[in-house]
Order: C-alpha cells, then sequence, then structure tokens
C-alpha cells in the first residue's frame, strides 16, 4: 500500500492511494492537486549517503580528494530539509550551481542495533523518493558535505508515498530518473548502489540505533546537471512514484 | 524536593514567549540521573574557539582541507546522542578514550529563520551544559557519524536556565573535571563567533525551531576521558553536568 501524509481543509490527514486519488481514513477521496503534500514520515534521523553509486563517483573524481574506499560516507540532515511531494526548493540569489540528487530512501520501521546483513530487510517500513538538492558553490572541505551546502531549508523533497516494503519486493532492482521540464536528465538503477540497503542498515546500526521514522537516503547515480528559477523537476522511482518539485527564486515568495 | 518532581522541573524547558521558571534545583545531587531536556534537533559548531582552529596550524591550509573553514562547520548528533545528567556513556572497545567537547548549549525558544545578529537573542530560551563526546579523530575532512553520532555521544543538562537569568553568554568561564582534577579551563569570550553571530549565520540558510540545541563549540585542547572515569562540566551561573563513561557493554 502507499500512504500519504497531506494537508487538507484546515487539518493534517494520513492517506492512502486508491485509483488515481487519495483516500483519507473516514473514506473522502480527493485528487492528487486538492491537497498539500506533506513529507510521507514524521522524520526522525535522517541520514544521508554521499558518493554511493559507482558512476557519480567518477562523474566527481575531478573534484574529490578521493582515497580507498573504506567506509560508506554518512551525514545527517535536520528535519528543516524537508519539504513533500508538489513542493517549492529555492535557489539562493547567489548560487551558479545547484543540482536534484534523485534517491532511493528507507523509511526504517523497528528498532534496529547490531543488525546483521541477512536481518536487516526486516527492519525497514518502507520506501520513498527523496530528492535532495545540493548548492555546490558553498562547499567547503570541513565535515565535508558541509550543511550549508546540504542542509538548506526545504532542499530536500521527500515523497509522494511511503510504500510498504512489502510492496517492493526488490529494492536493488529499481530504476531511477530524474527529468528537468519533462527531459530527462539524469538515470540509474539502485542495482548499482555501491552499499546496498542491507549494508548501510548493518553499517550504521552496528554504532547507532536506528529507530522507526529514521530515513536513510541511499545516495545518487551520475547525471546531475544545474537547475534554475521556474525549473520543473520530477524524480521517478520504479514501483514508487514521481517526485515533482519546482525551484524558485530566493527571497520572501 | 523528591527525584520525581526534579526530574519534572528539569524537563520544564522554556519554550516560545512565556518562559518557565527553571532554577537550579538545590536536591538534584541525590538524584541519579536526569532525562535530558527535550531537544529537537542537536547541531554542533566545530572549531569555533580561536585558539582550538589556530591549534591545527597550517594543516587547514594542507589537502583534504586545502583553506581554512569560511562559513561555520556544523555537525548534527541525532536523537539517540542525547542522554541527560547522571548517565553512563559506553566506550567501545576499539577506542582508547573519547574526547569531552564540553561547552555552551544554547536552546532555541522562538523559532529563527534568517534572523540579524542584533535580534538574534530573543529567539533564544535558555543555556545548557553540553557534553559533546567524540572518538578523537584528526581529519575534519568527512563528518564522521561513527566518531560523533554514537548512542549516549551528548550527555547534556542538567536543566535548561532561562536566557532572562544569563544576559551576556558570551564571557562565561567553562570548567572540565575528570575524576575530581581540573582537565580544562576556557571562556566562551574566545570564540569566532559568539551566541548572536552564529544564530545569525546558521539561521540563514537553515531555520531553528523551538526546541533545537545549537552548540556553540569546544573550547581549545579538549581533554580525554577514559571508560571508569566522571566528568562533570561547570558553567558559574548554569551549574554542573556531570556524567560517567563505561566501557561498552558486549554485543
Amino acid at each position: 500500500m502507499k500512504h500519504a501524509r497531506i494537508a487538507w481543509a484546515g487539518a493534517v490527514h494520513s492517506a492512502v492511494e486508491d485509483g488515481k486519488q487519495l483516500r483519507l481514513a473516514d473514506g473522502t477521496r480527493l485528487s492528487e492537486d486538492e491537497v498539500v503534500w506533506l513529507p510521507p514520515v514524521q522524520p526522525g534521523t535522517i541520514i544521508a549517503l554521499g558518493i554511493n553509486y559507482a558512476d557519480h563517483k567518477k562523474e566527481l573524481a575531478k573534484e574529490l580528494t578521493l582515497s580507498a574506499k573504506d567506509e560508506p560516507l554518512a551525514f545527517l540532515k535536520g528535519p528543516n530539509a524537508l519539504v513533500g511531494h508538489r513542493g517549492r526548493t529555492r535557489r539562493p540569489a547567489d548560487a551558479s550551481f545547484m543540482h536534484y540528487e534523485c534517491e532511493l530512501a528507507v523509511v526504517i520501521g523497528r528498532h534496529a542495533k547490531r543488525v546483521k546483513r541477512a536481518d536487516a530487510l526486516a527492519h525497514v517500513a518502507g520506501y520513498t523518493i527523496a530528492n535532495d538538492y545540493a548548492i555546490r558553490d558553498y562547499l567547503e572541505n570541513w565535515y565535508r558535505p558541509n550543511l550549508r551546502v546540504k542542509n538548506r531549508d526545504g532542499c530536500t523533497a521527500l515523497g509522494p508515498w511511503l510504500v510498504d516494503a512489502a510492496d517492493v519486493p526488490d529494492p536493488h532492482a529499481l530504476g531511477l530518473r530524474t527529468f528537468v521540464n519533462g527531459e530527462l536528465r539524469q538515470h540509474g538503477n539502485t542495482h548499482d548502489l555501491i552499499d546496498d540497503v542491507p549494508a548501510l542498515i548493518e553499517y550504521l546500526s552496528s554504532f547507532m540505533t536506528l529507530s522507526p521514522g529514521d530515513i536513510i537516503l541511499t545516495g545518487t547515480p551520475e547525471g546531475v546537471v544545474n537547475v534554475k528559477p521556474g525549473d520543473e523537476v520530477v524524480c521517478e522511482i520504479d514501483g514508487l512514484g514521481r517526485l515533482l518539485n519546482t525551484i524558485v527564486a530566493d527571497g520572501p515568495a | 524536593m523528591n527525584s520525581t518532581s526534579g526530574i519534572r522541573d528539569a524537563l520544564a524547558i522554556p519554550v516560545g514567549r512565556t518562559a518557565a521558571e527553571d532554577r537550579p534545583l538545590a536536591a538534584w545531587r541525590s538524584i541519579s540521573a536526569f532525562a535530558p531536556p527535550p531537544i529537537a534537533t542537536a547541531y554542533g559548531t566545530l572549531l569555533n574557539h580561536r585558539e582550538a582552529l589556530a591549534a591545527l596550524d597550517d594543516v587547514v591550509h594542507q589537502p583534504p582541507h586545502k583553506a581554512p573553514p569560511k562559513a561555520p562547520v556544523l555537525y548534527i548528533k541525532p536523537r539517540h546522542c542525547l542522554a541527560g545528567h547522571g548517565a553512563a556513556v559506553e566506550v567501545p572497545t576499539d577506542a582508547q578514550a573519547l574526547e569531552v567537547g564540553a561547552q555552551l548549549g544554547i536552546v532555541i525558544g522562538i523559532e529563527a529563520c534568517r534572523v540579524r545578529e542584533a535580534d538574534a537573542l530573543r529567539h533564544v530560551a535558555g543555556y545548557t551544559l553540553c557534553s559533546d563526546l567524540s572518538v578523537p579523530h584528526t581529519s575534519y575532512y568527512r563528518p564522521s557519524l561513527r566518531y560523533k553520532a554514537r548512542d549516549g555521544f551528548l550527555p547534556l543538562g542538567p536543566w535548561v536556565l532561562a536566557a532572562r537569568h544569563l544576559p551576556d553568554p558570551d564571557a562565561l568561564e567553562v570548567v572540565v573535571h575528570i575524576d575530581g582534577r581540573e582537565a580544562q579551563r576556557y571562556s566562551t569570550a574566545g570564540m569566532q563567533r559568539g551566541v548572536a553571530r552564529l544564530i545569525a549565520e546558521v539561521s540563514d540558510f537553515m531555520t531553528l525551531a523551538p526546541g533545537d540545541l545549537l552548540m556553540l563549540g569546544a573550547g581549545p585542547a579538549a581533554p580525554l576521558a577514559r571508560a571508569g572515569q566522571t566528568v562533570r562540566i561547570s558553567i558559574g551561573p548554569i551549574g554542573t553536568l556531570e556524567h560517567r563513561l563505561v566501557p561498552e557493554s558486549p554485543a
């Protein structure tokens, strides 16, 4: 089943997908464009992975100080970063390179501490789509990627749905695509993840407890290009849906 | 005062415009462990103290850093880091000791989005004590969850002192004792960015919400503590935070 959190008629509701519509708990049916889409889960800890696709690593190689691969590059994000489906993301006025990153997002459903790979997927509630924007102008080599690049308000779109893990039989065989104004600009497949979902849960839970509502953004494949105000960016993952986001200019709307 | 009311008072974090009464508790020493103040998201600031940055010397110009930091260098301590006064924090088996980043914690009371430095202190609910623990590491190129984000790695409290009791947070002496011996003493006057300026620069790109914690930054030469030792952090007007380090329990 696909679950959403939405605002409608002055209240926040949970909803499920019903054909091309949303159905609220009381049976009310609504179309996609008459609700405000919120991120599909109230986030706990948000963990993001950098450079987790071999092709993206190659794409970044020129500017990276690459060392031998030892452990996943993981960093954290705050809840301020999240924005739901059909949301807006601000491009800073002084940015010269802002790009999207289409990512498979894993939502934790059960506490996980020192979980082994073989048991890891039992701790997953479901999956959603993340578009984790970065503003490369602000990159500094201190706890890189630094929060000014990666933890800006509204720069991580999430949704539209939380899709139950039971409905995603193989999270490592999902095509990812990003369209900018309808044109395909990024594509990849989760079978190219360097550290796959069980590996990430095993690694993270080896030193920190994961809890329900925690979200792991698993990284993005190659094909990131600059986006500007007015651009409509759609991130699509097989079986999970299409996450729409619009870039807007800096400053108050 | 019994321990139940003590814990309740410690949780009475002032949020929003009406600050709760929050004076230190006379009986806190009789309480074995406090719950941490109910923090939303905990943000840390690396190398804010001028001497801490200066101690890196030419390393800041060498690869992989290549240049000193321009913006505040921030990190997040996830929710399972939070631990209360009196906590026993596990030292991982592969770490000889933990670095104790004793520092002032700024608790946000009113949402701060793109605030000016001159207005920033109005967004502060109060102040607390933070023991920001890390497995010691020498490279700051990559964020390290394995070194900084482990369960229990942020004891804080014992309470939040309302901001009105602390009009000048930029002239506080932070004193650390490990097993009763003084291990560090520094002043928040040495920060590159004081409380108001840090809030202004951070809120320029990320909104701080009521209940968020922004840590001002550790002092120079942060001390190390081993399993079996007790860490005590004091800032005169706020009080004293104490916790222990213990060996990691077997898997």
